[in-house]
């Protein structure tokens, strides 16, 4: 039976998501990257400027002061956050009516809208009525999130960590009930240690969703803009002026569209190389 | 040098995972438990493992009661259905862990761990890591891990279920030779009774929690001593039907035959017949075989045998003849029982011996 193997009409059913990719993605990326190499002096009235706008913010120290922060910060986050989501989800009990208690108290955080985490953090850290605030200045230490850059950052990480370290946590216990209990059979019998179980069991098998958490937490991390913008507004001074609050301010507070644009793209694109040097690293050496 | 189970139960709340179990288990040969899933294999392993401890009972080995002593403590090997290794190291490091873990030193760790690879036939694969082997390598790198550690006790708890069929065959003609003059008591889990034929040995029936039957495997095939034990040691199933005995005859509804054996010694009455398929044939098998009939539900073909499953009397009926035959389902059809493979069991279960 001959019947047509060729025709054009499978174009109509790429359509609609290449419609859909187009407006949600391709054209706002690309008026970025129009208003990027661009300056406006007023409405409507364009210059071409090249590559300017990208060499000013590399080399402004602004912008490597607000990048700096933000690699600290995600450092930080990270080396705290993961470790901890691995242990919590260690102690976590593997069976018994205990499961369902500790899976929905470990999922309350997230589920908390993000600028009312900030807002929560931030009356909870005042130092005259807030709880937080007013126990440790009691217990002598002085502390004053909205005066002092150390403590605006304590205060941050903690609200970072109280925030996401439940994602780690649900991700690690998912990654250890998925291992047959065969494996801590044979630890046994082999006599391996608490230590041997974690560096050879557990640790390799949870690889996977491990890989998962750094990757999302980084992500989040480098992008996070809600909380500290409620809880700090960045200051005191610029001491938690992340990158992406940095560009909010130049964006919408002075309007330097130009440069604003150049520094989003930059921006854009160490996300996506952090992310994807991560993720050769990491899944390299699993295969390793 | 022996493992004894002395009238071990295990129950979990309010479930008897094992019924009062008395075994006594040799280094000669396989000890083998055969069952179905879920029957209790895995239980007795594991208390004989020392990862559960039983409800009641005690557990002695080598003349000492190790009923309540931690499994690292018991120097004992686990081989699991499922291929478990290290993820996170080699071959080598998988096999030499156990050993690692004794503090022995490393020539000798070297020594064992190269004569269990080349046993294994694993050499070429020393550096990789668990994930880049095949399941039938993966096994068996279990096997050396459990090999080299020359323990005292070797639990295989269906090791082979897992393999296909012909990893399945290779490592099985493989395996008696790798436990061979060990002086190690083995245990094999399995569900099918033909591997329990090759392999030899030893063999417990289990059934439902319950060592229904041990003893030599062949002796207990061929004489089971009760109506479970002939269940849980036939595949496919074994025939059931009821039977009279009067005189020296014996009639199945409405076709009789010659009694055989002990049941001529015993009161006519009732009893239970059970025969096991491949004495039930399309064709007579010896001159004085039986002659039955019944309507033929469903057939199968294996390359060397047919295999009719059919109706008679109420019960269903299976056929296993050498060669090729052809039946039509729905019809009639006729079969001959070899009378000298009838099994007779009393009112109580028990074989007529």
């Amino acid at each position: 039976m001959a019947t047509k193997t060729h025709n054009e009409r499978a174009w109509w059913f790429v359509l609609p998501v290449v419609l859909l990719v187009a407006f949600n993605a391709v054209v706002p990326l690309m008026t970025v990257v129009n208003y990027s190499v661009q300056e406006s002096f007023s409405q409507g009235v364009w210059f071409w400027s090249g590559v300017e706008w990208f060499e000013e913010t590399l080399n402004s120290s602004r912008f490597q002061a607000a990048l700096g922060r933000q690699l600290l910060f995600t450092g930080i986050i990270l080396a705290i956050e993961i470790p901890l989501g691995i242990a919590i989800a260690l102690t976590m009990p593997k069976t018994g009516p205990w499961v369902p208690v500790c899976l929905v108290l470990m999922a309350l955080p997230l589920l908390i809208p993000w600028n009312v985490v900030g807002a929560m953090w931030n009356i909870f850290a005042l130092p005259d009525i807030g709880l937080l605030g007013y126990t440790v200045n009691a217990l002598g230490i002085d502390y004053d999130y909205t005066q002092q850059p150390l403590s605006a950052w304590i205060t941050v990480i903690a609200m970072d960590v109280w925030h996401w370290t439940s994602l780690v946590v649900l991700l690690a216990y998912a990654g250890l009930a998925s291992i047959p209990d065969a494996y801590y059979q044979a630890a046994k019998i082999d006599g391996a240690g608490r230590w041997a179980v974690f560096r050879h069991i557990e640790l390799p098998k949870m690889n996977r969703v491990l890989t998962i958490a750094i990757l999302l937490r980084f992500m989040d991390s480098f992008m996070i803009y809600t909380e500290p913008f409620v809880l700090t507004g960045g200051g005191p001074g610029n001491s938690t002026t992340f990158l992406s609050i940095d560009l909010v301010k130049k964006a919408l507070g002075e309007f330097d569209l130009g440069p604003a644009a150049a520094m989003s793209l930059i921006y854009f694109l160490i996300t996506l190389l952090v992310s994807w040097l991560f993720y050769t690293l990491m899944t390299r050496q699993e295969e390793g | 040098m022996t493992l004894e189970l002395k009238n071990v139960t295990k129950r979990v709340g309010v479930e008897m995972h094992i019924h009062e179990t008395s075994l006594a288990l040799s280094p000669t040969g396989f000890n083998i438990l055969l069952g179905a899933t879920n029957a209790g294999k895995t239980t007795l392993i594991k208390m004989m493992a020392g990862l559960e401890r039983p409800t009641s009972g005690e557990i002695w080995f080598k003349g000492q009661n190790v009923t309540g002593v931690s499994p690292q403590k018991r120097n004992i090997s686990l081989v699991h259905q499922f291929f478990v290794n290290y993820p996170s190291m080699t071959v080598y490091d998988n096999i030499a862990s156990p050993l690692k873990v004794a503090k022995i030193e490393r020539a000798e760790i070297e020594r064992r761990v190269g004569e269990a690879v080349e046993l294994l036939r694993l050499t070429p694969y020393l550096k990789r890591r668990p994930s880049e082997l095949s399941g039938g390598q993966q096994q068996r790198t279990a096997l050396a891990r459990a090999i080299v550690k020359d323990s005292g006790l070797v639990l295989l708890d269906e090791p082979l279920a897992n393999l296909d069929y012909k990893l399945r065959e290779e490592l099985r003609d493989q395996l008696p030779g790798l436990f061979a003059g060990r002086g190690a008591i083995v245990v094999y889990a399995t569900s099918e009774p033909s591997e329990a034929l090759m392999l030899g040995g030893h063999t417990a029936t289990v059934m439902a929690g319950r060592v229904t039957g041990f003893g030599e495997t062949g002796t207990l095939y061929r004489q089971p001593r009760d109506v479970a034990t002939a269940q849980v040691f036939s595949d496919p199933p074994i025939n059931m039907a009821r039977v009279l005995k009067s005189g020296n005859e014996v009639s199945i509804g409405e076709t009789r035959f010659a009694a055989r054996g002990a049941i001529l010694n015993r009161p006519d009455g009732a009893y239970t017949l059970g025969i096991r398929p491949h004495f039930v044939t399309s064709a007579p098998r010896s001159p004085d075989a039986a002659s039955i009939s019944g309507i033929v539900q469903i057939t199968e073909l294996s390359g060397s045998e047919s295999i009719a499953h059919f109706e008679m009397g109420g019960d269903v009926w299976v056929a296993q003849s050498p060669g090729v035959h052809a039946y039509d389902v729905g019809e009639r059809h006729d079969f001959f029982v070899d009378t000298s493979g009838c099994l007779y069991f009393d009112s109580d279960g028990k074989l007529v011996l």
